[in-house]
This record gives structure tokens, C-alpha cells and sequence, in this order.
């Protein structure tokens, strides 16, 4: 599953960018978060990571391959796409292509730990939050993620976080996994607004 | 113009097959006649001049199939607001059929009709008595009253007279008033539940079709009851290229039919009902037919067989058609886009020449039904018509006379329109 | 998956509008939407306070409900009209139903009627987008969408297959869309019935005609048969059931020319012993009760893409969410 890329190879001259982290990077800092992880939540069995569609899969996948390589065990692994459970859908321009959730096994009684790429507004988590709630009753639910940018809309945290950065609001974080995208960073584009 | 006074059109285009004229003439009036054609008429003292220079001049053009749905309808039309339309469309003359309430089956449905034509002097009003009593099928009407009275031909239009003991009948009685039969051909047995031509428009949009045979069928029964009793056969907006060749056929025979063909089934086909996603203004009957059948239709308008054009203007009240294709019903108004329509898609487009339109909607339907007029011989009653053959106009059923606005020609941009017409020599000014 | 692509129609009326990236987008999604019923709490909250009316004039168990759980399981609020219940017995027109609707500011109204072209007539006139669950015998898009869903789902594809629709093809609205659909995407259809039960120019259909059943099952891929109403023609189109039977009915034996991974299909209620023989029906072949599942995933699917349609209007830089097409969405990013 590819995003189109002509998004990235469009280069908007009134954008700036400010690099936050290249490839060597960005596995050290995943590499702290799995341990950050192992820490918290000693229970390995219990732990059920889910990847909110579409960059918080890879980073649930780097995340369970540190862990792996660590303690020897694979994670159990999952995708949520919390298309369905969007409070916007009737605001957003381009509708979103609905891919689908795939769980291995029931939530109930696991520590679930949602994974996404950048923490903005909450509204993302907010509805990932809803759509595990109608998988099942996890015994807890935690959030890692890669970025955390601030501006947030609604009282949620993440409780593992690889990078907070600041932005302006109307600010993009870029972030590319090699997986889907032609490298692997974090970046801040500036000057969307006016847009 | 006072009775007696003069009136010359002068410098227009003179068209009148009827005499083999087409060129640019003076034409005379005293009267109410016309008196003569000639190059160069002196205008008399007194006279009124009509400057028709760069216009056409013609013998009053008639449609000999309308519904003016006088009396029991006038929600739909009345004999006041169909005469202004006929006026509008460039008519001097209109045949109306008797599909109205109470159905004009006798000589005073005949009589109020010509009363109410009296009382709005726009265009003339030619009265058609129905074959049965009430159009039931299955007595003859007082066909004798009703012609006494005005009526100048006989058809249960709208209903085909299925009945083919009745229908020989007919033929035979109407004989002794030297008047035609029209007849809608239509075998209602095998048109069903049909509401549009059957065939592979009817069969992607899933619609009951009405098959070309249900016209084909008809004509062939009516041809061999004319044969066999000589009456005088008129084939009412004739659809399909088979019905033609029976016609013909039987002419050839010498039986005496005659058929008219329908605009709408000139310039459109069952696909249309595909292209205009179902609107009712594509629902009539006959239906609009296949390729082949308008191709037929045409090679008859050109070749001669089709010995007239006429609208069957059916207009219906707007809340009546606006509905799902299935329950509207069958018609659509034509009086204010034949001329047009005709003008643009037949003679500028060098199907037909302008003589050949002028017999097709003049000289022709005059001598089907045997009327006065369609002709400008020294003598004749000056019933005139104005073309101007390059002025463009849009059609616009907001600007119609006619209460009914229902048509599929909405929105067409065509050349050539009717400007004006003479009831024995007399400008029509439209109300 | 074409990601690109983007649902900008207001209506769903029919196949015969769609491009193959339009009935591919509607499968696709589907696909994402059979995953529902698999949940513990089978209800996503995406089409939360979004109304939709169920206006159905005509009696349909089957469409009506499969309808009514795929609004159910989204979340939107709906309500059954039916003709029974609805004005236009007491005379009121059509229009006037609709519009009376309409002023209820539905976003969807989805619409069986017994009359071909009423769902394109009001579609016309209705603000609130309108889907066609059967006009007539002229289409049944959801129908198609979701025998199409089923046979990708047995086959892996639709490019290349041989299909053969089965019976009464004059009056199937199930065969017009069907044919259509299978065309845009690379099939090659046969469609075989009796002589009578073929209307005027089936040929105009888009598809290969027979009327002979052995003929038409030769090597097929998947096999649609239709439901046979022999009952509802008061002008008789085959004399009896039995003698429909002998001619077209589908049996064990006679599947047999069909390839051997055939798929058999029927858009239901099905007829035992009239079109389709009880062995065929619960055979291992036999798909019906997976098209009914697939039923409500499409159902989900063209009410999920049609109250989402693009309006054109761009979301505002102030609005923009976690999961815009998106900021958080890293490097696919800037769509607005």
C-alpha cells in the first residue's frame, strides 16, 4: 500500500523546511522508545500494538522489531483505520479511502498501545480511542508516537514519545517511512498557511 | 382592412406549389381574394401595403391534427388559447380532433366548437367528428350531423377504432359526405402496457415498448377495408417505414389513402428517451421510433408519398406531465415549433425545398381533408403566411401561447420562423 | 486501490453512469466495510446524524433490509416509507411525496420503484442524494455492486471471466445492471432465457444471447440465475413452471458443462424447482448466502461514499486534523 507521491515531488517554493530528523536518527530514537516501552510494560504477552493507518503501522512494525531484537519476542501487531470514526467527515475536502482495521485477536484484557507517527490536535486518538472501545474492554490503552507537536484540542497525552518538537499551527510535520515513502524522516514544512 | 379595401404585399418571395410558383412577386388582394400575382402590381388607391421584401409569402399553412381540448379540458387548452398558438406558429387553419368531454360525436359538440372558433377569429377552426358514439368503439356516431355542421372528417384519434366490422362501416357511410376516415393506427392488443417504441431503447431502459407492428398491423386492416368498400383513408401521424410501404402498396392499387407524418418523428428517435433521462416530454403516441423508421419517414416526405406534415399538438396541463415517465401522459404540444423545426432541419439542412415544405403543410393538408385555402390562385380566399426564412430563434416553451409546454425541441437553437399570418387578407394581430 | 480517486457523485441511479475506477472505489470500500460484521459491536459512528429514508414503493423484504442494516451498522438515523403507508395511495403525486420528504432535509433517500426512470425523475428535483434500489427492469446498481463483490471475492478478479445470467431477462432489472457492470470490467456475459422472456433487441444488451441453457453453461465461470416470476405475468410468457423447469431450470447434471470452480448466484428469493433445483441452491457451487453478506458491505459502501461525496468545498487550514489527508500524515501531506 503506497500513498501517491506526487505530493513529494511537488516542491512549493514559498514552503520552507527545518529538518527534525534523518534516517541514523529516527532508528535511535524508535530504538528508545521500544525500551521506554519494555519499561512500562513488563508483561510482553499482554501487549498488543496497534498502528493507526497509515504511518503509525510502520512505526508499530519498527517498534516490535527493537523489542524483537531485544527480548527475543515478536509483538502482536494490528491496524486501526479510524476513517469510520472521523468527526470532520462532512468538513474535510477529499473524502478519505476507507482501508480497513485488522486485529489478530480480541482486545479484551490486553494492553493495547496505539501507535501513530504525530501527535496534533488529539482528534485522531480521540477516534482510535472510540474504535477500540467496539473491538472490546482492553485492560489499558497507551499512545506512543513518533512526533509530538503540540496544539493539541482535546485532554489526551501520549505516554511514549520519540521527539516534541514546536510548531506554528498552520506548520506540516513530514514524516516518511522508507516503507512507503522514498527515505525515512521528520521534518517541519513551513508556510502552508494562505495556502 | 374594411371589406372591399385593397391590400398588397409587395417584394416578398412568393411560394405557392400549387401553382408552381417560387419567385419574388406582388401579390393583390381585394376582398378577401387574392386577385393576382405579378411582378410589379400598381398599388390601387386606397390599398394597404404590406412590405414583404426579404420575407416568404405562402398559402396559409394548416395542421390538420390538433387538440384543442374544447370542450371537458379547458385546463389544457381551450379553442381560444389553440387558435392564438396556431396563430403564433404561422397557421391560418387547424383541424382539432374529437378526444374531448363530452366527446364531438354529434352536431352540438360540433357547433359549440365552431361557436367558440367564431368568437376568437385567429386562425380557422376545421372540426373533426369522432367514428363511434363516444369514441366507445362500437356504434357509428352521427357522422351526416356532424358533417352538415361543419365537420370535416371523422376519427376516434387519441383511441384507433379496433373494431374491424365498425371500422368497414365507416368506410362505407362516410362515403355519402364525401369525407375522409383518420385513423390512429394503433393495435392496442399488442401495444399492452407499452410506453415507448419497442426495440433496444425500450430494452436498456427497461420500459414496456409498443412495437412498431401494433401501427403496422392497423394500417394493413384499414388498407384492405379501403379496398374492398372505397372510402377515403387518412393515416394519422404515421411512424413507422412499414406502414409507409403499405401505403403506398395500396395507392398503387388505387386505394385512396393518404398519411401525415408527425415533426417530432422526423427529427428524433426512441433514444431520446435514453438522452433526456426519461422526461415525459419524450412520452407521445405514436412513439418516437427507430433509426430506420425516420429514415423511411423522410425518404416519404421527400419522395412524396407523405402527403402532409402536421403537429398533433397535444397539450396537457404542466402537473399532468410532470411526473414519472410511466404514469404522463402520451402528447406534446407543436403548433409554435413545426415551421421552425421544419424549416431548419428539412429545408436549410437540403432535405426538401421550400415548395415541397409549403405542399407538405399547405396545398397537401387541404386536399386530404378537401378544405378551401392552400393555394394563392386568382380567386382564393387570401389566407396568408410569413416566412422569414434566416431569422434564428430559441425554443421557448416560457413564451408559448399555448397552455401546454410539454416538447422535446426545448432549448433548440433553429432557423427560419413564421412571422405573421392573413385570414382573408386581414394581418392576424395576435391577443 | 486507485487512492486518488474520490466519489463525486450525488446519486447512485445506476451502472450505466459509472467508470470502472467509480464501481472498482465502491468495491473496494466495500471490502473495508465486511470487516465490520465481523466486530464484537458491529456499528461504526461514521454516518452519525445523517438521515436517510427508506422509500419504497414497491414490496421488497430482501433490498429493504439489507438497506436498513447498512444504515444501521453507519450510524445514521432512517426510517421506512413504504408505499403501502405513504400518501399516494390517498392520490397525492409522486413528486409531491418526494419533495414532502425532502423537506425533512434527509441526506439520502434511497428509492424502489415498480416504473424505470422514477429514481433519475426525482433525483432531478430532490436536494438529498438519491440511490436507485430498483427502478423497474431497468437497474439495480447495489445489486450488481454486490454480485460483483462476490465474484472478485471467489475469483480474485472480474477481467476475463465467463459469466451466464439465467431467465426472465426482459423483466430483470438485475441483468441490465449486471451486464453493464461485468462489461467495464472485462467479463464476456451470455445471457440465455426463453424466446419469449427476451425482450426486442437483446443484443442491444451488451451481451452474447442463447436460448439454450446447455449452450449458455458451456465453460462458465460463474453463473447467475434469475428469479423467475411466472405468476406475475398475467400475459403468459411460459406455460407452466414444470415445462420453465425442463427448459431452463439449473440442476446438478446440467451445471456440469459449466467449468469446474463454477460459482452459482441468485439475487433471491429464490424459486426451488422453478429456476433453480434445491441441490444447486445448498451445492457447494452455490454463493447466494455470501451475496447476501456482501449486500450489506456495498450497501455500507455507497451510503459511506455518497454522504461523504466531494462538495468541492477545501477544508479550511484552521480545521485541519490529525488525520487530514492529512498533517499527521506525514509525508502525505498539503491536500487541502
Amino acid at each position: 500500500m503506497t500513498h501517491p507521491s506526487e505530493d513529494r515531488s511537488r516542491t512549493d517554493p514559498s514552503k520552507t523546511e527545518r529538518a527534525i530528523l534523518d534516517d541514523a536518527e529516527m532508528a535511535r530514537v524508535v530504538r528508545r522508545m521500544a525500551g521506554e516501552l519494555l519499561e512500562r510494560e513488563p508483561d510482553l504477552a499482554s501487549l498488543m500494538l496497534l498502528g493507526i493507518r497509515t504511518r503509525g503501522l510502520p512505526l508499530a512494525e519498527r517498534i516490535a522489531d527493537e523489542v524483537e531484537r531485544m527480548e527475543g519476542v515478536r509483538l502482536e501487531i494490528g491496524a486501526l483505520d479510524i476513517t469510520l470514526y472521523r468527526d470532520d467527515l462532512s468538513t474535510i475536502g477529499p473524502q478519505p479511502v476507507v482501508r480497513g482495521s485488522e486485529l489478530q485477536s480480541p482486545v479484551e484484557g490486553r494492553v493495547v498501545v496505539l501507535c501513530d507517527d504525530v501527535l496534533f490536535t488529539g482528534r485522531t486518538i480521540r477516534a482510535a480511542l472510540d474504535e477500540v472501545g467496539d473491538y472490546g474492554r482492553p485492560k489499558a490503552v497507551r499512545l506512543a508516537v513518533l512526533v509530538d507537536r503540540g496544539h493539541r484540542e482535546l485532554p489526551i497525552h501520549a505516554d511514549i514519545v520519540g521527539k516534541t518538537i514546536e510548531t506554528d499551527r498552520d506548520e506540516l510535520v513530514e514524516v516518511a517511512f522508507r516503507e512507503i515513502d522514498d527515505g525515512e524522516w521528520v521534518r517541519v514544512l513551513q508556510g502552508r498557511g494562505g495556502a | 382592412m374594411s371589406e372591399g379595401a385593397a391590400r398588397l404585399i409587395r417584394g416578398g418571395r412568393v411560394v405557392d406549389p400549387s401553382q408552381g410558383i417560387d419567385g419574388t412577386f406582388d401579390v393583390l388582394i381585394e376582398d378577401g381574394k387574392v386577385v393576382r400575382i405579378e411582378e410589379r402590381i400598381e398599388a390601387p388607391d386606397g390599398a394597404e401595403i404590406t412590405d414583404a421584401e426579404g420575407l416568404v409569402v405562402t398559402p396559409g399553412l394548416i395542421d390538420i391534427h390538433i387538440h384543442l381540448r374544447e370542450p371537458g379540458f379547458e385546463y389544457k387548452e381551450t379553442v381560444g388559447t389553440g387558435v392564438v398558438s396556431a396563430a403564433a406558429g404561422g397557421f391560418t387553419a387547424v383541424a382539432c380532433m374529437a378526444n374531448t368531454a363530452p366527446v364531438n360525436d354529434s352536431r352540438s359538440v360540433t357547433e359549440h366548437i365552431l361557436l367558440e372558433a367564431d368568437r376568437h377569429p385567429y386562425a380557422r377552426v376545421y372540426p373533426i367528428g369522432a367514428v363511434s358514439k363516444g369514441m366507445a368503439g362500437e356504434e357509428l356516431a352521427e357522422i351526416g350531423e356532424m358533417a352538415s355542421a361543419g365537420a370535416v372528417a371523422f376519427s376516434d384519434d387519441g383511441l384507433p377504432v379496433m373494431s374491424s366490422s365498425l371500422m368497414r362501416r365507416a368506410f362505407q357511410y362516410a362515403q355519402h359526405y364525401d369525407v375522409p376516415v383518420i385513423q390512429h393506427a394503433e393495435d392496442l392488443d399488442l401495444t399492452g402496457p407499452g410506453v415507448m417504441h419497442e426495440g433496444e431503447w425500450s430494452t436498456r431502459l427497461g420500459l414496456p415498448g409498443i412495437p412498431g407492428a401494433a401501427e403496422d398491423v392497423m394500417v394493413a386492416r384499414d388498407l384492405l377495408l379501403a379496398e374492398d368498400t372505397g372510402g377515403r383513408y387518412h393515416v394519422a401521424h404515421m411512424s413507422t417505414g412499414r406502414a409507409l410501404e403499405l401505403v403506398r402498396l395500396f395507392r398503387a392499387r388505387g386505394v385512396n389513402a393518404t398519411c401525415e407524418v408527425s415533426p417530432h418523428h422526423l427529427l428524433l428517435t426512441d433514444q431520446a428517451v435514453s438522452d433526456y433521462g426519461f422526461a415525459t416530454c419524450t412520452k407521445m403516441k405514436p412513439p418516437l421510433r427507430a433509426k430506420a423508421d425516420v429514415e423511411a419517414l423522410i425518404a416519404g416526405v421527400v419522395d412524396g408519398t407523405v402527403d402532409c406534415i402536421a403537429s398533433d399538438h397535444a397539450p396537457h396541463h404542466h402537473d399532468e406531465k410532470d411526473v414519472q415517465f410511466s404514469a404522463a401522459p402520451f402528447g406534446i404540444v407543436g403548433l409554435e415549433t413545426t415551421v421552425s423545426l421544419l424549416l431548419d432541419r428539412l429545408v436549410h439542412a437540403g432535405i426538401i425545398d421550400l415548395s415541397r415544405l409549403i405542399e407538405l403543410l399547405s396545398t397537401g393538408p387541404a386536399r386530404v381533408l378537401g378544405l378551401e385555402g392552400g393555394t394563392l390562385t386568382p380567386g382564393s380566399t387570401a389566407d396568408i403566411t410569413l416566412l422569414a426564412l434566416d431569422r434564428e430563434v430559441t425554443v421557448d416553451p416560457g413564451s408559448f401561447r399555448s397552455k401546454g409546454t410539454s416538447t422535446p425541441f426545448s432549448g433548440w437553437n433553429l432557423r427560419g420562423v413564421a412571422v405573421g399570418t392573413m385570414l382573408a387578407g386581414v394581418p392576424v394581430r395576435l391577443p | 486501490m486507485n487512492e486518488t480517486l474520490r466519489w463525486t457523485r450525488k446519486d447512485l441511479l445506476g451502472i450505466a453512469p459509472l467508470d470502472a475506477p467509480e464501481i472498482e472505489l465502491i468495491l473496494d470500500t466495500a471490502e473495508s466495510f465486511l470487516e465490520v460484521a465481523e466486530r464484537p459491536i458491529k456499528k461504526v459512528p461514521t454516518l452519525r446524524g445523517k438521515g436517510v429514508i427508506n422509500l419504497f414503493f414497491e414490496p421488497s423484504t430482501r433490498t429493504r433490509s439489507s438497506f436498513e442494516l447498512a444504515e444501521k451498522r453507519l450510524s445514521a438515523d432512517s426510517m421506512n416509507v413504504s408505499a403501502s403507508t405513504s400518501a399516494l395511495v390517498k392520490g397525492e403525486s409522486l413528486l409531491d411525496t418526494a419533495t414532502n420528504l425532502q423537506a425533512m432535509s434527509p441526506d439520502l433517500i434511497i428509492i424502489r420503484h415498480q416504473h424505470p426512470g422514477v429514481p433519475h425523475m426525482l433525483a432531478k428535483r430532490l436536494e438529498a442524494g438519491v440511490i436507485n434500489a430498483g427502478d423497474g427492469a431497468h437497474e439495480h446498481p447495489t445489486q450488481a455492486l454486490l454480485d460483483a463483490l462476490t465474484i472478485r471475492r471467489n475469483k480474485g478478479r472480474i477481467k476475463g471471466l465467463r459469466v451466464a445470467i439465467i431467465g426472465d431477462i426482459e423483466h430483470s432489472r438485475v441483468v441490465r445492471s449486471n451486464i453493464q457492470l461485468l462489461n467495464k470490467l472485462g467479463a464476456e456475459v451470455t445471457i440465455a432465457g426463453p424466446r419469449s422472456m427476451m425482450p426486442a433487441a437483446a443484443h442491444a444488451l451488451g451481451a452474447t444471447v442463447s436460448y439454450d441453457l446447455d449452450e449458455a453453461l458451456e465453460g462458465r465461470d460463474v453463473v447467475m440465475m434469475l428469479r423467475t416470476q411466472l405468476e406475475r405475468h398475467k400475459r403468459s410468457l411460459v406455460p407452466s413452471v414444470r415445462e420453465y423447469f425442463k427448459l431452463f431450470g439449473l440442476t446438478h447434471a446440467r451445471l456440469a458443462r459449466a467449468a469446474d470452480d463454477v460459482i452459482v448466484m441468485h439475487p433471491g428469493p429464490m424459486n426451488r424447482g422453478t429456476e433453480i433445483a434445491s441441490d444447486v441452491a445448498d451445492g457447494p457451487a452455490s454463493v447466494i448466502l455470501e451475496q447476501v453478506a456482501n449486500g450489506v458491505a456495498v450497501r455500507m459502501a455507497v451510503l459511506y461514499l455518497l454522504s461523504t461525496a466531494a462538495t468541492g468545498a477545501a477544508p479550511t487550514a484552521a480545521g485541519q486534523s490529525d488525520k487530514e489527508p492529512h498533517a499527521g500524515d506525514g509525508a502525505h501531506r498539503g491536500e487541502s
